[in-house]
């Protein structure tokens, strides 16, 4: 007979492979929905996100009350927001969709707009001494020279939203976070670190994944040192992206 | 529309706002959990960033430390907290600290490190010490990024504390978490109107702040550039992006 404490440990591990063994299917049950909550809710942020600040960078005017906007949005809290939403689209799984696609949306205008401000200049008089036109410049020109901006907001808006599904759970569709909430219910230690783990996962995994894509679409800043990743990266450091 | 009807209704009752659980003792634990929150992350946060950013080294460490964060799921760490014991309104505060950190870390680093290096070298050459150089000249001039990081900081904690009524704790969240608990939507909906409300409201009175510390010479500045880049549409690269950056200091992430 085992002395007490090291029963009690073994009674309530936090890791423990017997819990994902008899829960497999629960656990990847979860896990899928929160990818693909993610998943969703980022790609519509990003569909709608482009045109947005392509107008506001087209139209300076606008690039103020865009941003300033975003800024107010940001302060109210996830929970107030799917508070909010919930008596438009009831307690269903749109509701924590539309409050991630809005989160997401914001971090996706602010950096393409900032990446888009950023091309340098002499770039863009170069362009324009090609006789290119301002919507073609836009396109075949700005935006690909905004690429590494718009990849950090794509890293920073999925990995956010990892994080921010596991708040849908007050409305029943937490991803993870319903494993999390069910295991501190429960007191059950292993639940609550698995969901937890496998959150850092998927959220590391996502951004592995963008980090790459973006190596691949910008083939032209790789082998020269890329002095255009550093801005990039500082903005990230700044917390201000 | 019904829901919202029954949330006006909620708000207008007097007995929601007065008593152990009301509106007005909700606000006061609220803000006082925020408080001690706010206050252990510049404990932690503003001595190291200003350090860092002092020597030059902390562009990375801010990098890291913010993506970390910005991944750990805020109901992960509660959850976790809470099961492994540590209930009460000091666990909940130093859980929410957790939060504000990366923002106050990283705009101080940045803030200190961007100080222009001639501004730097004068000072030096003027025979200042390290320290002095970091107090007297690199700490005024990156005063509005250091309390534009507070001010995330503040929200995110703000926000985050609404969260702790998922584990038990109590606060303004308290109220939303019960009316979908007990699928009253009008009175998680007048919750959600409370805690929006006092996030836009503490983040104003921070706003303010926040441009009342930026010394005269450096609003002047910034005043200066911006009619530069009206005038000048060529030159408008530099200004539009520092335009983007001081404003969106209020968080790259959004809140919890």
């Amino acid at each position: 007979m085992p002395s007490g404490p090291v029963l009690a440990a073994a009674a309530n591990p936090w890791f423990s492979w017997e819990y994902l063994e008899r829960n497999g299917a629960d656990v990847l049950r979860f896990t899928q929905q929160h990818a693909s909550l993610t998943v969703q809710a980022v790609l519509i942020a990003f569909v709608v996100a482009l045109p947005l600040a392509a107008l506001a960078h087209l139209r300076p005017r606008l690039a103020g009350p865009v941003l300033a906007g975003t800024g107010v949005l940001y302060t109210i809290p996830s929970l107030a927001l799917f508070a909010l939403l919930a008596p438009l689209t009831s307690t269903s799984r749109e509701t924590v969709l539309i409050g991630l696609v809005v989160y997401a949306l914001l971090v996706l205008v602010r950096n393409v707009l900032v990446g888009l401000q950023g091309v340098d200049p002499a770039v863009r008089d170069a362009a324009r001494g090609m006789g290119y036109g301002r919507l073609r410049m836009l396109l075949s020109v700005e935006l690909p020279q905004a690429v590494p901006a718009v990849v950090t907001g794509l890293r920073l808006a999925t990995v956010s939203t990892v994080a921010l599904v596991t708040v849908g759970v007050v409305v029943g569709y937490g991803g993870l976070g319903q494993l999390m909430f069910r295991g501190f219910r429960s007191s059950y230690h292993a639940e609550i670190m698995t969901a937890t783990m496998l959150c850092l996962a998927l959220a590391l995994l996502a951004d592995l994944v963008l980090a790459l894509l973006g190596r691949v679409l910008t083939p032209w800043l790789r082998g020269s040192g890329a002095p255009r990743a550093v801005p990039s990266a500082r903005e990230e450091a700044a917390w201000t992206s | 529309m019904d829901v919202l009807t029954e949330a006006l209704r909620w708000l207008n009752d007097p007995l929601n706002w007065t008593g152990s659980q009301g509106v007005l003792a909700l606000t006061r634990t609220h803000l006082e959990i925020s408080a001690v929150a706010v206050a252990a992350a510049l404990v932690v946060a503003l001595p190291a960033g200003l350090w860092l950013g002092h020597r030059g080294r902390g562009a990375t460490v801010g990098v890291v430390v913010a993506n970390t964060t910005r991944a750990l799921p805020t109901l992960a760490l509660l959850t976790l907290l809470a099961a492994a014991g540590w209930f009460g309104a000091t666990a909940t505060a130093l859980a929410c600290a957790v939060f504000a950190v990366p923002p106050i870390l990283a705009n101080a680093v940045t803030g200190v490190e961007g100080v222009e290096p001639d501004v730097r070298d004068a000072a030096r050459g003027l025979g200042m010490s390290g320290g002095r150089v970091l107090w007297t000249v690199e700490v005024p001039l990156a005063l509005p990024l250091i309390a534009a990081g507070i001010r995330t900081g503040a929200v995110q904690v703000l926000a985050t504390v609404p969260l702790v009524a998922l584990v038990g704790g109590t606060s303004l969240g308290t109220i939303v978490v019960s009316g979908f608990a007990t699928q009253r939507y009008g009175k998680a909906l007048a919750g959600g109107i409370l805690v929006a409300g006092l996030c836009l409201l503490v983040e104003g009175l921070l706003a303010l702040a926040e441009r009342a510390v930026t010394p005269t010479g450096l609003r002047l500045r910034d005043r200066a550039a911006a009619s530069d880049a009206r005038t000048d549409t060529r030159s408008r690269r530099r200004a539009p992006v520092a335009a983007a950056v001081r404003p969106g200091s209020n968080g790259a992430a959004p809140s919890p």
